[in-house]
């Protein structure tokens, strides 16, 4: 579904992307995953178009999204950072969400999972940080679009949130969704991810499922063998950051 | 655009900001008018206001709603519709609610007070589109500077330099510059420089209106032409409008190519 | 017998001219002679009136040398075909009425006229229209004269191709009423006449001056108003002018003004409006004046002061909406005196609620002495920067006269000035 060829980006004379080639299209949660500077923002902000790489081709649904808009009709994305306009209510950010992608979500059900009833009303700038996160969640999940983008989900969120998340990604997973994820939660990605992209310097250092990650590294859980990698390329990952 | 103009502009009309603007404007004009004995001497007082206020007031507004919903321009970055409508949009709706609060805090007081049948109608019709374009300038200004850069305190401090530039410096330079060189011709000079800057623009436009008599009493041709028959409110609006468009045009060709 | 029939006759001949019941009335109708009007005066006897019907003739040069009153009946037309003056009246007691006058054509070498009135007393011009006259009405060494209620329209392109509409010269004790004068070089113009009154005229959109004055002394005019003029009256070398209750508006253009004043003495401006000129009153020369009750609004300079001005007493005036509202030369305002007017952009206070302001008002502005040196610096008006400049020089005046000041400024409009 989504074809990455060749993708170069830098900023000024940081080169942020190098040559990056990638395909998402089996369904599936994808963690990208990499130390701070690595690309992976940079990544999925290409994907979205909200960069625009230097060279190099992103397709989506087989089709160049250069210049496109159109085919974010089929992606939900769910920003690092929940703020909205302070005087607007959530039903009004859903309202317009709505109209842009001229399609009416169907929230009830995940309204009542986040418990967000007694919040619909309020001003987005009166709600705590965990609710606009769940109201965050709302506007990425609330679509149904077959590409999701998970930027920090878990972020605010106390547990019971954290959980019901889990629960809904497993769900969208099997109701075949390709789920691309980025956090420094480890945990999270060790529980949730079957596959990894692990980003360096702007390379794509190691692709593939949590299983062959740890027998590369030789490790049981996924922690160490992530802090073997940075490790291993701590100079470079280090002058980025 | 539509769509994220009226988003916008339902969240900015019930800001804070926007209701103590108009609550000042309103307590400002009453006063003047409760205070001041004739309705002429009021509009000068509101000019100097309008001229001085108004565009410190749109480009500080406006940056700052630039920088407040910095994040969920990344959201609605992610969504299906074009770059250019989502600032195009925000633009026209902070400029709009702005706008909207100089004409109401300026305008219902007016009202109850009658101008619409007062001789001096003219002259306050001009103070309110002179505002308006100045309002509409200067957020226009400080959104391009915005875009333009990243950190936010570098944007708002040539927001600052620019206005004070525009406001006072501008005009120093000018007297200075006429004095040095008194003994040339130096008309088309003055008149030039007056049309490239939109808060001397705007006053000129009020002049035309309120010191008609004086301006009629230059010698030069220049002059005569451009403040007799309307060739210079002519030339004044299309130079604001000017003001409007090439900022305007700026920030389609910046959001096109900008990285989030 | 022959002497009683003799002495008879004389009886006859002097009722005749005393008492118009006795007085013939020859008509005169278009076509029916060469020159019917003149022919009409030739035949006529002192106190005789001609009537002239409607219609429309054309006339060479009339002399009208007999007390006789000329009456158009519906305004017939006298035309001059554009080569000739139309009416030269040398005798007195001459009554022209009712006609309309025009086509005179221009020329350079003699000043034609619609009527002149030549060396004579007492005539009376009234209810004429006279278009595209040279001159309007021509009074030569005329005395004791009236014109009233005329309306005089030229088309005066340039001033050195165009006459006045009513020009007086040497000439004692006329009345000039009602008048309108138009599109000429001077509206009504006197030069070396005394003792007259000129009211209710209204003289608009002529080149020069709707009113100019020169070398005529103990004059009043009052009600009159005059607007589009290249400059509203011009007033000079003359004294003992009084100046009541006449409009000076829109006189617009680079050396305009509604009142002009040039080495005149002892004479008093009072209830006059003057709206939006470019200078409300230029004054030159001029000394012991008083300047009182007058409403200045909205002019470019509201008074400008030039040297020589001795004894001017500005006092109770309405200064509201002018860009400048004085403009004065410091060595020149030594006997000159500000006081009790009303200033529009007095900043004072009132505590003590006497409806004096507290802190006297300085009308001279910085800003206004930049303009004289630098004059393009006027489109800076009311800019920001020039009012710091002006605050400044208000906080600590270097450069402004020290002495034009006035101690005693009104909080609110004087009232009973005149009507806006």
């Amino acid at each position: 579904m989504i074809n990455i060829k060749n993708l170069h980006k830098s900023f000024g004379t940081n080169h942020v992307l190098n040559g990056i080639d990638l395909d998402f299209t089996r369904h599936g949660i994808t963690a990208i995953l990499g130390p701070n500077g690595s690309g992976k923002t940079t990544l999925i902000k290409s994907i979205l178009g909200m960069v625009i790489p230097d060279s190099g081709s992103i397709r989506f649904m087989g089709e160049s999204i250069k210049n496109k808009y159109a085919y974010r009709n089929h992606i939900g994305y769910l920003p690092q950072i929940a703020r909205f306009p302070e005087n607007l209510k959530p039903t009004e950010l859903f309202q317009l969400l709505g109209n842009l992608k001229n399609t009416r979500p169907n929230l009830d059900n995940l309204i009542d999972r986040f418990n967000l009833g007694q919040h619909l009303n309020t001003r987005l700038g009166k709600l705590s940080g965990g609710t606009r996160q769940k109201i965050n969640l709302l506007q990425a999940f609330g679509f149904d679009s077959p590409v999701i983008i998970l930027d920090e989900p878990t972020a605010g969120l106390d547990p019971v949130s954290v959980i019901e998340l889990k629960k809904l990604m497993r769900e969208e997973e099997a109701r075949g969704k390709i789920i691309l994820l980025t956090t420094h939660i480890i945990s999270f990605v060790e529980d949730m991810a079957e596959e990894m992209v692990f980003l360096l310097d702007g390379h794509i250092h190691f692709r593939g499922d949590k299983e062959a990650l740890l027998n590369k590294y030789k490790q049981t859980n996924l922690e160490p063998a992530i802090a073997d990698i940075l490790r291993a390329n701590a100079a470079p990952a280090q002058a980025i950051s | 655009m539509y769509k994220i103009f009226r988003f916008y502009f339902s969240d900015l009309i019930r800001s804070r900001w926007t209701i103590l603007y108009t609550l000042f404007y309103l307590l400002l004009t009453t006063g003047l008018l409760l205070l001041s004995p004739n309705i002429s001497k009021v509009i000068i007082s509101l000019m100097n206001v309008i001229l001085f206020l108004v565009p410190l007031v749109a480009s500080m507004l406006g940056i700052l709603y630039y920088y407040n919903t910095r994040d969920f321009i990344e959201l609605l970055l992610a969504q299906p519709l074009n770059r250019q409508n989502i600032f195009l949009g925000q633009y026209f709706s902070i400029s709009a609610s702005l706008g909207i609060s100089l004409l109401a805090g300026i305008g219902i007081p007016f009202l109850f007070y009658g101008i619409l049948s007062s001789p001096e109608i003219f002259n306050y019709l001009t103070l309110l589109v002179t505002g308006l374009f100045l309002n509409f300038i200067f957020a226009a200004i400080a959104f391009l500077l915005a875009l333009k850069n990243e950190n936010k305190i570098r944007a708002f401090g040539s927001t600052i330099i620019l206005w004070l530039f525009f406001a006072v410096i501008y005009d120093g330079i000018i007297l200075l510059l006429l004095s040095f060189f008194r003994d040339y011709p130096l008309e088309k000079f003055t008149l030039g420089a007056s049309l490239l800057n939109p808060i001397d623009l705007s006053r000129i436009m009020i002049l035309l209106q309120l010191d008609i008599a004086a301006l009629m009493g230059f010698t030069g041709a220049v002059f005569s032409k451009f403040f007799g028959s309307g060739f210079g409110i002519a030339i004044s609006l299309s130079s604001l409008a000017l003001w409007i468009l090439i900022p305007l045009w700026r920030i389609n060709r910046i959001s096109l190519k900008k990285d989030f | 017998m022959r002497v009683f029939t003799f002495l008879f006759l004389i009886f006859l001949l002097a009722f005749a001219e005393r008492n118009p019941a006795y007085a013939a009335t020859i008509v005169v109708e278009p076509n029916s002679s060469q020159h019917p009007i003149q022919l009409a005066i030739n035949q006529a006897n002192a106190g005789d009136t001609i009537l002239i019907k409607k219609g429309t003739y054309f006339v060479a040069n009339i002399l009208v040398h007999k007390r006789v009153t000329i009456r158009g009946i519906n305004n017939p037309v006298i035309d001059g075909n554009g080569e000739t003056e139309i009416f030269t009246v040398s005798s007195d007691g001459v009554i022209i009425e009712g006609l309309h006058i025009q086509n005179t054509g221009i020329s350079y070498l003699e000043d034609r006229a619609g009527i002149r009135l030549k060396q004579n007393s007492h005539c009376i011009i009234r209810n004429n229209k006279l278009v595209n006259t040279f001159f309007g009405i021509y009074l030569e060494k005329s005395t004791d004269a009236t014109i009233e209620n005329n309306l005089i329209t030229g088309n005066a392109i340039e001033e050195n191709a165009s006459g006045n509409a009513i020009h007086c010269w040497y000439s004692k004790r006329l009345s000039i009423r009602h008048n309108q004068t138009i599109k000429h070089r001077d509206g009504i113009y006197f030069e070396f006449v005394d003792n007259s009154n000129i009211a209710e005229n209204e003289s608009k959109d002529n080149l020069r001056y709707g009113l100019h004055f020169m070398f005529s002394n103990d004059n009043n005019y009052f009600q009159n108003s005059f607007s589009n003029n290249g400059a509203g009256v011009a007033v000079m070398f003359s004294k003992c002018i009084n100046m009541w209750e006449n409009r000076f508006y829109s006189n617009w253009g680079r050396a305009s003004y509604g009142l002009l004043l040039k080495e005149i003495t002892d004479t008093d401006i009072s209830n006059n409006l003057f709206r939006e000129n470019t200078i409300g009153i230029y004054v030159e020369g001029s000394s012991r004046i008083d300047y009182h009750h007058n409403e200045f609004v909205r002019n470019g300079w509201a008074i400008k002061m030039s040297g020589g001005c001795l004894d001017n007493h500005v006092l109770l005036n309405n200064f509201s909406g002018n860009s400048f509202s004085l403009s004065a030369l410091a060595s020149s305002t030594n006997s000159n005196t500000f006081s009790h007017n009303f200033w529009s952009d007095y900043n004072g206070y009132d505590l003590d609620k006497d409806n004096i302001g507290d802190i006297p008002h300085r009308p001279m502005k910085l800003f206004d002495q930049v303009v004289q040196k630098t004059p393009e610096a006027l489109v800076l008006l009311r800019s920001l920067f020039i009012d710091l400049l002006n605050f400044s020089e208000r906080v600590s005046p270097i450069f402004t006269p020290e002495n034009i000041c006035d101690f005693h400024p009104w909080i609110t409009p004087v009232q009973n000035a005149v009507e806006l």
